[in-house]
């Protein structure tokens, strides 16, 4: 119950005037960015970060998981009316959404999917209450060799089972780590990567990482593939559901959440596995599997459910092992080591007012996004007719803007393009974007873990293999890269024995 | 020579292309009919479907009239596209539907009408909306 006191106390520090306005700010731009297709909560969360270096930590967490939040309604928005999903954690939404939306039926499907989402956002944020401390509770217990063990879980997770390429998703987590070590060595005290350049020796920032990376990535491959051919306008309406509707949603809601939050959870989870198991569960367990394909609501109930619901899971590894499982986490984990606060499962002994505060948000901001949405459908709809070259020019102003306000050095806008040209290199060749961000946040973490625990053991690489928690995360480890090598020799031996048998048969 | 009838599946487009029909048969000439989408935008209001044209092509086809209808999706000034089909093809006129601006609409974007009435080669037509 002590959960349930410490999270009413952070009701009673959201209640204020000026966190209520940042809240609605957040969601406000949340939704927006998640509607437009290409811009997300990640880029939107790292062009803000220089922003609110002048805020109190706690309001620019609201903010940010306002903005997280309220992407994950709006991404479904544009899935729908258009079939181009704004979010990768959309995808299987545009299935049956978009099918719904040229029936005629886009009112019904924004609705079930505001619903879903603020149903399975809340049932979602409550288990964070009950799960996070606990989660805390068992990790502080943890010494440095596990810390480690579990940093490299999360690092195999992102690159190598999220995404459809593990090579790319290695080679992007390299790429991530190289740029994570740029700067001074903190026990040794030499320049690594430094190339001589001064400006290098603190590191390069994250802030100018992620914007660049991000957002003028994007905005430079938005650059070379302008033209493409605009779509009808599909008449929204005033999102509403019929009672038939209500009674074909519950379900998948409840169902969603279900998958969604374990999987948010885990540092390897992410959403795009949860709605994608959501939607066979739905099409398995549908009374009218015949309109799978044809627009079925329960295709859009159940995934929408599973993606907020994985979004609030999220926050579980964020806040009680400071390990980021999507972009957007990451850049938040950036967000508190800049406030100066870190990350980890002392968060919430340090801070407790702060973490309970931002729990406490998520609620108050899920309840504005239901309100937002449900009415103001067909307004989100109309920032699709904004052109682009408009929308593109005013990211790369706040691009640049942010990365110059870090250290206020024009070197940093040189790097700020060396870094889009990166991005928009890594979208040429199908990187994946998130193993990079992760690579880079987690990095110098990771190897502070891993030199402690060298040193604690004298030098002994044994040290690195401490405590049965890295014994099952080194295991986790191996099975998952040799994962592809143990199906090929399991198909072989299957296939042999077929032909083995069929020559008996013979 | 040709009428040009420049439309977006609208009230002011169909009193556009009302107005261009009359005017193509009482100067006994072919009717043109251009609807415009931009290329830069997800999605554009004013491009008209293709069960929009195909409606558009069933009814000139019914009047009897000589016409032909055409979707231009490059580009990004609708103006322009207008002013460069009409005299690409010798337009004899530009028939556009106008619509009411405010002041403060007309100062931030401008006018696609302002733009063919004041640029076009030829005479133009501007209807509004019954």
């Amino acid at each position: 119950m002590d959960n349930l006191t410490a999270l009413i106390a952070g009701f009673g520090e959201v209640l204020t005037p000026l966190n209520l306005m940042i809240a609605l700010l957040g969601v406000t731009v949340g939704t927006a960015v998640g509607v437009l297709p290409g811009i997300g909560p990640a880029m939107t969360v790292a062009l803000l970060l220089p922003i609110t270096y002048g805020m109190e930590p706690t309001q620019a967490l609201i903010l940010f998981a306002a903005i997280f939040y309220g992407g994950m309604y709006g991404g479904s928005t544009t899935s729908i009316l258009l079939n181009t999903p704004g979010e990768s954690a959309s995808v299987v939404t545009a299935i049956e959404g978009n099918k719904m939306a040229k029936a005629g039926r886009a009112a019904q499907a924004l609705a079930t999917a505001a619903i879903g989402s603020f149903v399975a956002g809340s049932i979602a944020t409550l288990l964070l209450v009950f799960v996070m401390p606990q989660v805390v509770d068992f990790a502080i217990s943890l010494g440095a060799p596990e810390y480690l063990a579990i940093i490299l879980v999360a690092f195999v997770g992102v690159s190598a089972v999220l995404g459809s390429s593990r090579v790319r998703g290695l080679a992007s987590l390299l790429v991530g780590l190289t740029i994570g070590l740029v700067g001074i060595d903190f026990v040794t005290g030499q320049q690594r990567l430094t190339m001589g350049i001064p400006q290098l020796a603190d590191g390069i920032d994250v802030v100018v990482v992620a914007v660049g990376i991000f957002a003028v990535g994007e905005a430079l491959w938005v650059a070379a593939h302008l033209r493409r051919k605009a779509a009808e306008v599909i008449p929204v309406g005033r999102p509403w559901m019929g009672r038939e509707d209500w009674k074909r949603s519950w379900k998948p809601w409840l169902r969603g959440t279900a998958y969604g939050f374990p999987f948010g959870a885990i540092p390897a989870g992410g959403a795009e596995m949860p709605t994608f198991l959501s939607y066979m569960t739905e099409k398995k367990l549908s009374r009218h599997p015949e309109q799978f394909g044809n627009g079925a609501i329960e295709g859009v109930a159940g995934p929408e459910a599973a993606n907020n619901a994985s979004a609030a899971g999220t926050l579980v590894p964020l806040l009680a092992l400071g390990l980021p499982t999507n972009a957007t986490a990451a850049i938040m984990i950036g967000a508190l080591e800049g406030y100066g606060l870190e990350p980890g499962p002392l968060l919430l002994e340090k801070q407790p007012d702060l973490v309970w505060a931002l729990i406490a948000s998520l609620f108050i901001g899920n309840a504005m996004l239901l309100v937002l949405n449900l009415p103001l459908a067909p307004a989100w709809a109309k920032l699709l007719q904004i052109p682009r070259p408009y929308l593109y020019a005013g990211i790369l102003f706040f691009a640049s803007m942010g990365a110059y306000a870090v250290n206020a050095q024009p070197f940093d806008l040189f790097l700020l393009l060396v870094l889009g040209l990166l991005g928009f290199g890594m979208r040429r060749f199908g990187l994946p974007v998130l193993p990079l961000i992760v690579g880079v946040i987690l990095g110098p973490l990771a190897e502070k873990q891993a030199r402690r625990s060298l040193q604690l053991s004298g030098g002994d690489p044994s040290g690195l293999i401490g405590g049965p928690v890295a014994w099952v995360c080194y295991a986790i480890i191996a099975v998952v890269l040799l994962w592809p090598l143990i199906a090929r020799v399991v198909r072989k031996i299957r296939d042999s024995d077929k032909n083995r048998d069929r020559e008996v048969v013979a | 020579m040709t009428v040009l009838v420049g439309y977006v599946p609208n009230a002011f487009g169909e009193a556009a292309l009302t107005a261009g029909v009359e005017e193509a048969r009482r100067r006994g000439e072919r009717l043109l009919v251009v609807n415009m989408s931009r290329d830069d935008v997800l999605v554009d209001a004013r491009r008209a479907g293709q069960d929009e044209l195909d409606r558009v092509g069933r009814d000139l086809a019914e009047l009897g009239a000589s016409f032909e209808v055409r979707q231009i999706e490059e580009g990004n000034d609708p103006a322009e596209a207008i002013l460069l089909l009409a005299s690409e093809e010798t337009a004899s006129v530009v028939v556009i539907g106008l619509r009411h601006r405010s002041p403060v609409g007309k100062l931030l974007l401008g006018s696609v009408a302002q733009r063919i009435l004041l640029d076009a080669p030829c005479p133009v037509l501007a209807v509004k909306a019954s």
